[in-house]
Parts: C-alpha cells; structure tokens; sequence
C-alpha cells in the first residue's frame, strides 16, 4: 500500500534550476535514499556523490534526443513518442478514450460518447470539431476521421504534467499552434502551445489530467457529474478523503488501476453490488479495481459492526457521500433548451446571470439552474443501465428517460445506490417520436450557436444520424442520471443513522426495504397501541371503581 | 388478623427488580427505533438496546441457573385449579371486600392466573421477543443458521409484536401489584420478601 501510494506522489521537475510545478499537481517528494548535500556539506571534495533525485521516473524526458527539437503539431509529438513507446498507439486505439463506444455486454445497446445522446449538449454528432477537444486523438472533425492512424493519438492530453496543454473546442483535438484569441472575444490571447516544453515533462496522469476533461463535463466545471469539479485538484480533506492533498493524496489512478492504457471503472459498465471482499495483490481475476471494496473488504466497520449489516442493500456511496457538489463550485441541476435563441431588440445574444454569478440563461443554451451540497436521490441499481437512443421511441407527453437505471430489491446484485437526477428540456420529432439532435457549434450557416434556428440545426444534425426527421419538433422533458461515487466524505461526515432511520428519511419511497424508524408495520401498530390502550382504560376503569367501593366499604 | 410469609428471597428481588428496569428501558428504547417519538436519538437508542439486551441475557443466565437449582421453577407450572375463582374474584368479589380465593404460602407464591400469565411471558413472548432480536442482531450472519433468506421486516414483525405483548403484560402487571391485601401489599414484598396475607 505504501509502496503503490509513494509511487503515486510524484515528480518534481528541476529544469534550468527552476522549480516548475503545476498548480495541483506536483507533489514535493522526499528522497528515500539519503540525501547528498548533508555529505557534501561535512566533506564538499568527497567522491563518489549521489546525485540529487529528481523524480521517481526512471527516465527524463528532457535527456531525449527524440524530444530535443520543436514541434509543429500534435501528430509530430506522437510520433516522437512512438518511437520508443512502440505500442502505446495501438494500446490508446483499443480504450473507450479513443474509440468513444462501448457495447453493453447485457443489453447489446451500443452506447459510448459517439453513441448516446444526453440532455446537456445532446449529441455529438456533428459537433465533432467542438466535442473532441475532449477525445483522445487529432483531427476528429467529422465521419471521416481515420481511427486506425497512430499518430492521430494524442499523448500529452493524458501524459502533460505542465499544465500548459489545452485542447480548444472548435480545434478538432488540436491545442493552438498560433496565437489566437482565447475564450472567444474575451480580449485575452493564448500563445501557441510551447509542445518541445511539454514534451520534455511528460510523466505520469494526475488528478489534473485526468480532471482537464472530467472535471468540465457538459461544458464547465462541475457542471455535468456533480462528484467531479476541479476543486479536486488539490483537495482539503472535508471534499474527498482519498485525495486529500495534504492527507492520502491519491491521483486519480490510484482507485482507477490501468494496464495497457486500459482505464478501469466506467459508468457505462459500473459494479454496483462487489459480492466479493479486497483485492488480493497479484491475483488477476478481471475484478473492478475501482470499487470501495477493491480495498476496503467486505466488512469495513469495526467500530460499530451494525453498519456492516447494511452492505446488502446499500451501495458505500450512499452513506458516505451524503452530498454532491459538495467542491467550489455549483452543479447544473437543469437545462432547458426550449428556451434557448431569445435575442435582445438589436438581435444579440443574451446571458443572464443569477444571484450567485452564474450564468442562469444563455441565448446559445437557454435556461439553466444550479445547486451545491445537493442531496443525492437513491435508486436501486445492479449495474445495468438502459438508455434511450438514436430512433428509440419516446412519448412526448411523458418525461423520457434517457436512461435508466436498473435492478430492484429482489435482485442479488442490486444495491441502493445515490444518483445525479438531471433534469431537462430538448427538441425531439413530435411525428416520429424520437428524440432530436441538432447541429449545434460551427462556424456553418446551420449551427445553432450562430443562427439560433431550429429548423436549420435540427436538419443538420438529424441528416448526420441513421433517423428520419419529420420536420416538426417541440420540446420534451427529459430525465438522466449520473452515478454518484467521487468526493467521498470522511467518516465523520458520512449519514447518521437517522437521516434514513426516521419518517420521511433520505430513503423513503423506495421499494422492498424495511426501515427501522420509520413505522412499517403499521397493522401491527394498530393493533398493538389499541389493545395496550384498551388495558390501559380497562386497568384504570377497575382501578377507578375498586376505589370507590373502598371508600364506601370503608 | 394478618400473619407475614417469607415469599421472594434476595436473588429473586435482585432479579424481578432489575430485569423490571431493563425491560422498561428495552420498551423505551426500542419503540423509539421503531418510531414514533425522539428520546435519545436513533443511534444511542439503538446502542442502549443492545446493551440493554446484552445484560437482559446475563441476567437470565443466573435467573435460568438460579430457578433449576432451588427448584422455584416449579412455582410456573401451570394449574386451571381456580382459574375461574380468580376471574370472578377480578370482576365482582375484589369490589365487595370478598375474600381473595388464592392463599400464598412459600410453595406456591403465585395465583393461578400468575403462574398462567408469567408461563406465557416465558415461552411466547420472551422467545419471540429473544429469537427476533438475536436475528436482528446477526442479520447478515444469518445463513450461517440457514436463514440467509429471512427478510428483515419479518424479523421486525415478530420482534415488535413481542415488544406489544410486552408492553400489555407490563400494564396489566403493574396494575395486579396493586391488587394485593392492600395496594402496596404486593410491591412491599417484591421489596422486602415478606408478603402480609389476611
């Protein structure tokens, strides 16, 4: 454990004498080995020295002939990399980071981001140059990218530890290469990307990395997840007990174990019901790495053993992370795109922001609304999640699930789990009964981001997929959930008891649980207040009248 | 004239009167984890129960040893001899001054209808009471028994419906002690051991 923690504290970088950290990243190490300069203070002509280390890495990149040049482009940095790390292209071209698909095993649906539709930005089917900023490759702008060419492969989103490299929406997966104006009519400029800098300093994923894509889901930071924002980065100890930066401080890595550029734990495949207790070191039995029980086994409560009696019906999130966004910033609760393209009287954009700086519309967006410290909902789930698809039937008048979350209380391997409900309104095709997707950003005449037309966004978007568009649309309610499993509390924050074991707990509603506390049996309820009260009555009238027969017997 | 019998020797005081204050203390607790009324909030609650519960069982472990080796559980065994005259003594005589049809002495201390009603404390409710509540503490051992299957509300059906049955003995009981020669006549010899008969 020690061993895999030290390992994963990580790197500093010494280059010109200057100490480069990246903010949230760099972890000052403390040598193992003794350090040199108190030997060369007592005996400074002494020799043999030890140098001083630098990281744990076996190698520095900086020494690399490969990386002692400029590049150009993304693509001349990958084949650089390739030259020595052979296999890592084709290792990245089988993971969902590239591919953005995944078949579920169970259901056969073909899910995946390239696949599924939401209801933040929906779809991204032709919103490509946007949306891969966020993959990992280059050049994804449309249906013709090419997903077998290896240098498409984009390292140093995963492998910067600078802090420097920043995929730009709009830029198919490319970082800027030229100087250009950064967020757009912001008046600030980003220089091109420094890539022989932050090629020489590749090392190890870390919280930022992993968090420079998932900590800005839905197009923000903590918008989308609800358990991930970039608070994460350098965590206090309330926020997640595991990253504590000044505490256990685990990368994203730790829990999420990777081989072969292989990425354990996924959302679309999640195990929510681990039957089995920790993991063994060494042993390879193809179980989730990511799960609480992974390490902490099956009976983790020792100071009070009760709690383990609930690890039949309750997922260790649901106690254990009593709220999300619970980080700086609020999560999106609600979308609603019906809204979205009221211009101002000059045909302007308009934003407006709320109370807490944020902003609650956007004519590109329409109507949002956001909470922090928000209780989860709970629902049963065994790891199988159904989603609503491309050509799926929907019923307009209904509140469509886009997905679902499945199992129930009679199912084995179902647990009570805590959810991200997230609610919204998006176009669907009122005489096909399908859900809508449409083309949203482009510098094109159909973008809904430049146009604000509908009809033109949906034409576009919907030509893009295997659907039939009727032309006529509305909006429909639509409703997703997001598994809550990141920014788990420390022990004392976790649930009391009482915030389920009462009336009108945290779990009520749902089905097929008894829950002490909350008066479940109320027949025998009834029955047994009425006949103690009966006694009561009877036991008192008896009283009542032996007393007065005593007095006048007396 | 009254005359005094030695009926309740210091053990059996020690242990009507403690397990007198465990069981209104389960009752208390254990009807606010099944809900209803905040006393010592759920987890304490649950916490004392099982304490509470714990000491209940030690104190039956000497109770249990102390009946079979002084032979005092032959005061339980059941008779229907004047059943019938204690009923009528409840509803009609105890109002006129009638005299009570039982006579105590050392060897049989317990009316009729005591040894009825405490023979049922002991094998009805005590065991559901004590079966329920053990399972509900092993919940999740119990397919070590071959009851992995049992549900909890099961369980907690039978263990609440002991606790009722409990909670009715304890109001009748508490009531009969009053019922005695005189109304603490009864009370006084659970204290004191010495019990005044007419």
């Amino acid at each position: 454990m020690n061993a895999t923690r030290l390992k994963m504290g990580y790197l500093l970088f010494l280059v010109g004498g200057l100490l480069l950290s990246v903010p949230g990243f760099a972890t000052v190490e403390k040598s193992s080995t003794p350090a040199a300069a108190p030997a060369a203070s007592i005996a400074p002509a002494a020799a043999p020295q030890k140098a001083e280390q630098k990281s744990k890495s076996t190698a520095d990149h900086s020494k690399f002939e490969e990386l002692k040049r400029n590049f150009r482009s993304g693509p001349e940095v990958t084949k650089a990399c390739l030259k020595c790390h052979t296999e890592a292209g084709k290792q990245v071209q089988h993971t969902k980071h590239w591919t953005w698909e995944y078949i579920n095993p169970v259901t056969k649906q073909k899910l995946g981001k390239k696949h599924v539709i939401n209801n933040f930005c929906t779809s991204v089917k032709t919103n490509q140059t946007f949306c891969s900023a966020c993959h990992v490759g280059y050049g994804w702008s449309d249906d013709s990218f090419d997903f077998s060419k290896e240098a498409n492969v984009d390292c140093l989103a995963c492998h910067d530890t600078t802090g420097k490299y920043k995929k730009i929406p709009g830029l198919s997966g490319h970082p800027n290469y030229k100087t250009m104006e950064w967020p757009p009519h912001s008046g600030r400029f980003r220089e091109p990307t420094d890539l022989k800098k932050i090629a020489q300093n590749v090392g190890k994923t870390s919280r930022a990395s992993c968090g420079s894509c998932h900590f800005y889901g839905g197009g923000g930071d903590a918008v989308k997840h609800g358990d991930l924002d970039s608070s994460l980065k350098m965590p206090e100890h309330y926020l997640d007990v595991h990253m504590d930066a000044k505490g256990l401080n685990f990368s994203c890595g730790e829990c999420h174990l990777s081989d072969a550029h292989k990425v354990t734990g996924s959302r679309y495949a999640p195990t929510a019901a681990e039957q089995k207790g920790a993991l063994l070191r060494g042993k390879d039995d193809e179980r989730n790495p990511t799960t609480c029980r992974a390490c902490h086994g099956d009976a983790p409560h020792t100071e009070y053993a009760k709690l383990n009696d609930h690890t039949d019906k309750l997922a260790c999130q649901t106690c254990h992370i009593p709220e999300f966004a619970r980080g700086r910033r609020p999560t999106k609760m609600t979308w609603d795109w019906s809204t979205a393209g009221r211009l101002d009287e000059k045909g302007h954009r308009i934003q407006v922001k709320n109370s807490g700086g944020q902003v609650a519309y956007d004519s590109k967006k329409g109507d949002f609304t956001y909470e922090r410290y928000v209780k989860p909902e709970y629902v049963w789930f065994n790891g199988n999640i159904n989603y609503t698809l491309f050509g799926d039937k929907v019923d307009g008048s209904d509140k469509v699930k886009i997905n679902e979350f499945m199992g129930g209380p009679d199912d084995p391997n179902s647990r009570i789990w805590p959810v991200k409900v997230f609610r919204g309104k998006q176009p669907y095709d009122v005489e096909n009964q399908t859900l809508a997707v449409f083309h949203t950003a482009g510098k094109d005449g159909a973008a809904f981001w430049g146009n604000y037309n509908w009809d033109k966004a949906l034409k576009v978007g919907m030509a893009s997929t295997a659907v039939a568009f009727s032309g006529k649309y509305d909006f429909v309610e639509t409703e997703m959930s997001w598994p809550i499993t990141h920014m788990v509390a420390p022990k004392e924050d976790a649930l009391s008891c009482v915030q389920c074991h009462k009336e009108n707990g945290r779990l009520e509603g749902l089905k097929g649980i008894y829950m002490p506390g909350n008066n479940n049996w109320p027949i025998i309820d009834f029955l047994g207040y009425s006949v103690a009260l009966l006694a009561l009555i009877g036991v008192l009238i008896h009283g009542g009248i032996r007393y007065l027969t005593s007095r006048k017997g007396g | 004239m009254s005359e005094r019998i030695y009926i309740f020797k210091r053990f059996e005081r020690f242990w009507h009167w403690s397990q007198a204050a465990l069981i209104m203390f389960l009752m208390l607790t254990g009807f606010e984890i099944h809900g209803g009324y905040r006393l010592f909030g759920f987890e304490n609650a649950v916490s004392y129960h099982t304490f509470a519960a714990w000491t209940l069982v030690s104190l039956w472990v000497f109770a249990v040893f102390w009946h079979f080796t002084t032979g005092e559980w032959k005061q339980y065994v059941p008779t229907m001899e004047k059943v019938d005259a204690m009923f009528k003594y409840y509803v009609t005589g105890i109002f006129t001054n009638a005299p009570h049809p039982f006579r105590q002495t050392t060897l049989t201390k317990h009316n009729p209808l005591q040894r009825l009603a405490y023979l049922f404390v002991f094998v009805v409710v005590n065991p559901v009471i004590w079966f329920s509540g053990w399972a509900y503490l092993f919940y999740n051992e119990l397919s070590v028994v071959g009851l992995g299957g049992l549900p909890l509300s099961w369980i907690a059906f039978f263990h609440v419906a002991g606790a009722f049955m409990m909670l009715i003995f304890f109001i009748a009981h508490v009531y009969l002690a009053t019922a005695g020669h005189t109304p603490t006549a009864h009370i006084k010899a659970m204290v004191t051991g010495w019990e005044e008969t007419d």
